[in-house]
């Protein structure tokens, strides 16, 4: 059977001017289905580039990205709206809800642009919010939230439709560390119970412990790829 | 359907979040479809007002006039030189069968007095059709007769002006006044005309019978003798028709060699009249586009305040991108924001355009009139210019490439 995610000979190369910066300079990598990758390297090493060629928000300049056999390459704007829509969930350093919407609104909106009717909207919106601990905080605004609950809505806003991959971007940045560690502990139960594919950038070797693989960018390249034999195990939020 | 409801809620509430400026850009608006409602509104007031004038002179009316003349080198004209007859008037009636009715008029300026009051007037010398032709009524007493005209009586028909100078308050029916100093029973009273299209007061008259006036009032350079024949037709059609026939007819019965100008002349008033609406007619499409900038103008700054609006949301539609938003999807949304702007503006716009217009007439007395068709006018292109204005910051807000909107700050 297919990886879920196949990368072949990946370059990206932006031209800034007469210069020519090539973010990604041949990256091949495959990822399975429930795998907990987190993704290393410094900035400017190109894992923010490949993130957002695996979440077709960007389109690689040359080499192949399938995810779970669809290539993007052809795809028009809209159809890649689609796939991002039904395959893939974001989960971004600051947070990125929209402000003056309601925690509840902001986790639908994926399922608004689905076309999914209001009822059933609101009904998966709980849900997943129960599934990251707030239960009963939906009609809070993002400004009434601390940090890290407003990045548990942005994970509630990820998982709502189910996608295939999670990917999520320095998820840990902005947030102290033991709240760090109860968005850690998130990741690792719904990526054991419910076998969610998390992908995710870190430039925090205590973070990226807590993954099942740990990938090292260095200058557009894979420098290191290992399987973490023993994650820390994350404690539980209360 | 669940995503345009989605969408135009996204848009009510980014419109309520920034309530000032939504109002100030709505005012534009406001402003652009008020103007359009209420210059329609005058022009359309303008347009009828000659209508009803063109309807208080008399339907397919002709005028035939005494004709010009050429005295010494100086030429006079038209009516100086009396050519006409009330034998051509009964000619016209007898031979032209498009003809209705005609009445020969003999007139003049005089001074009237009715106790110790006097009024300077025009009296008109006429026949009962004159009225029929005019379509003009009379508010109390009768008519003068045939047998007036036969007996040159002494009887005459006022007008609204001339009994407000003359009688206050008096019922004028039954009195005597002197007319250049002869004593006339006031038999009737005609009915308000109002102005006539050049502006002047069509009650400021007295009727009189035709023999009255030629053989009492102003007398006769010749027998029969009158000034103006009033012709009306049957039909708008023959107008043309009826025109060319008293032209044969009269420069036959005056025996005007072929070479000859006429001594007379014939003016169709109507057609006047119909240039005279034409031009109103352009002054409410003038007036029109001019309202019609201000509301472009509005429209402007719609289209201002949604670029705005576009580059203070990036990282909004930076993540609406990000989660599935299709292109379609985004432009909707600030389309909407638009829409709803426009047509609450035009909406309100159209209350502010009627109170305009209300308040306009009553300073200044000028006719208005609202037309449905002027406010689905406005309403509709209040909304075109919503969607027109709205597309492009719509359009602009759809492309951002995602990864550069989510990074800005």
């Amino acid at each position: 059977m297919d990886s879920l995610i196949q990368v072949r000979d990946l370059v990206k190369v932006y031209s800034l001017g007469e210069m020519d910066v090539r973010a990604l300079r041949g990256i091949s990598v495959s990822m399975e289905r429930g795998e907990f990758v987190a993704i290393m390297g410094a900035s400017g090493s190109g894992k923010s580039t490949f993130m957002n060629i695996l979440g077709f928000l960007d389109r690689p300049t040359s080499g192949q990205y399938l995810l779970e056999g669809i290539n993007g390459e052809r795809l028009s704007r809209d159809e890649l709206a689609e796939i991002r829509n039904r395959k893939i969930g974001f989960v971004f350093q600051g947070f990125n809800l929209l402000s003056r919407t309601s925690a509840l609104e902001n986790v639908e909106l994926p399922l608004t642009y689905a076309g999914a009717q209001t009822s059933k909207r609101k009904e998966m919106a709980q849900k997943a919010l129960t599934e990251v601990g707030l239960k009963g905080r939906g009609h809070h605004h993002p400004s009434q939230l601390s940090g890290g609950e407003q990045q548990r809505v942005a994970i509630a806003r990820a998982l709502v439709n189910q996608p295939s991959i999670l990917l999520a971007d320095e998820p840990t940045g902005n947030l102290d560390s033991k709240t760090s560690e109860e968005i850690m502990s998130i990741f690792q139960r719904l990526n054991r119970e419910l076998g969610i594919t998390i992908i995710m950038i870190t430039h925090e070797p205590d973070i990226a412990s807590f993954a099942k693989r740990n990938i090292l960018f260095k200058d557009g390249k894979i420098v290191d790829d290992h399987k973490n034999s023993a994650p820390t195990i994350a404690g539980g939020w209360k | 359907m669940t995503r345009l409801l989605a969408s135009l809620r996204i848009a009510l509430r980014a419109l309520t979040v920034n309530k000032m400026r939504s109002a100030l850009t709505m005012l534009g608006i406001i402003i652009g479809v008020g103007a359009v409602i209420a210059m329609i509104a005058v022009g359309t007031g303008a347009k009828r007002r000659i209508s009803e004038q063109i309807a208080s002179m008399g339907s397919n009316l002709l005028i035939v006039l005494s004709g010009s003349s050429t005295s010494g080198g100086l030429r006079f004209g038209s009516g100086t030189v009396p050519t006409l007859t009330a034998d051509d008037g009964k000619a016209i009636l007898n031979e032209i069968p498009a003809v209705r009715y005609v009445a020969p008029v003999l007139g003049g300026g005089a001074q009237v007095v009715f106790g110790n009051q006097n009024w300077s007037t025009i009296v008109n010398g006429t026949t009962p059709e004159f009225l029929e032709i005019r379509d003009w009524f009379l508010s109390s007493g009768r008519s003068f007769t045939q047998q007036d005209i036969d007996g040159a009586t002494k009887v005459c028909l006022l007008g609204k002006t001339v009994v407000d100078n003359l009688f206050g308050g008096i019922d004028p029916v039954g009195q005597v006044i002197r007319i250049k100093n002869l004593p006339m029973t006031v038999i009737g009273v005609l009915a308000t005309k109002g102005q006539s299209t050049q502006g002047q007061d069509q009650d400021d008259t007295i009727m009189v019978p035709l023999t009255t006036a030629q053989k009492k009032l102003f007398g006769m350079q010749f027998p029969g003798m009158v000034r103006v024949i009033m012709v009306q037709a049957t039909a708008p059609e023959v107008m043309k028709d009826v025109e060319d026939q008293i032209n044969d007819l009269l420069r036959q019965r005056h025996h005007i060699q072929p070479k000859q100008d006429n001594d007379f002349s014939v003016r169709n008033l109507t057609e006047i009249m119909s240039t005279q609406e034409q031009s109103a007619n352009v002054m409410q499409y003038l007036l029109g586009a001019i309202a019609s900038i201000s509301l472009i103008v509005g429209g402007i700054g719609i289209m201002n305040i949604m670029l705005v609006s576009v580059t203070e949301r990036t990282r909004e539609i930076g993540i609406r991108i990000a989660v599935g938003a299709k292109g379609w999807d985004i432009r909707l949304q600030f389309l909407i924001e638009s829409l709803v702007l426009s047509l609450a503006g035009g909406t309100l716009g159209i209350a502010v355009g009627m109170a305009g217009t209300l308040i306009l007439t009553s300073f200044t007395q000028w006719p208005t009139l609202f037309s449905i068709k002027a406010i689905l006018f406005a309403f509709l292109s209040s909304s075109l210019v919503g969607i027109f204005f709205g597309f492009y910051p719509a359009w602009k807000a759809s492309l951002l490439n995602p990864i550069e909107a989510l990074r800005y700050e």
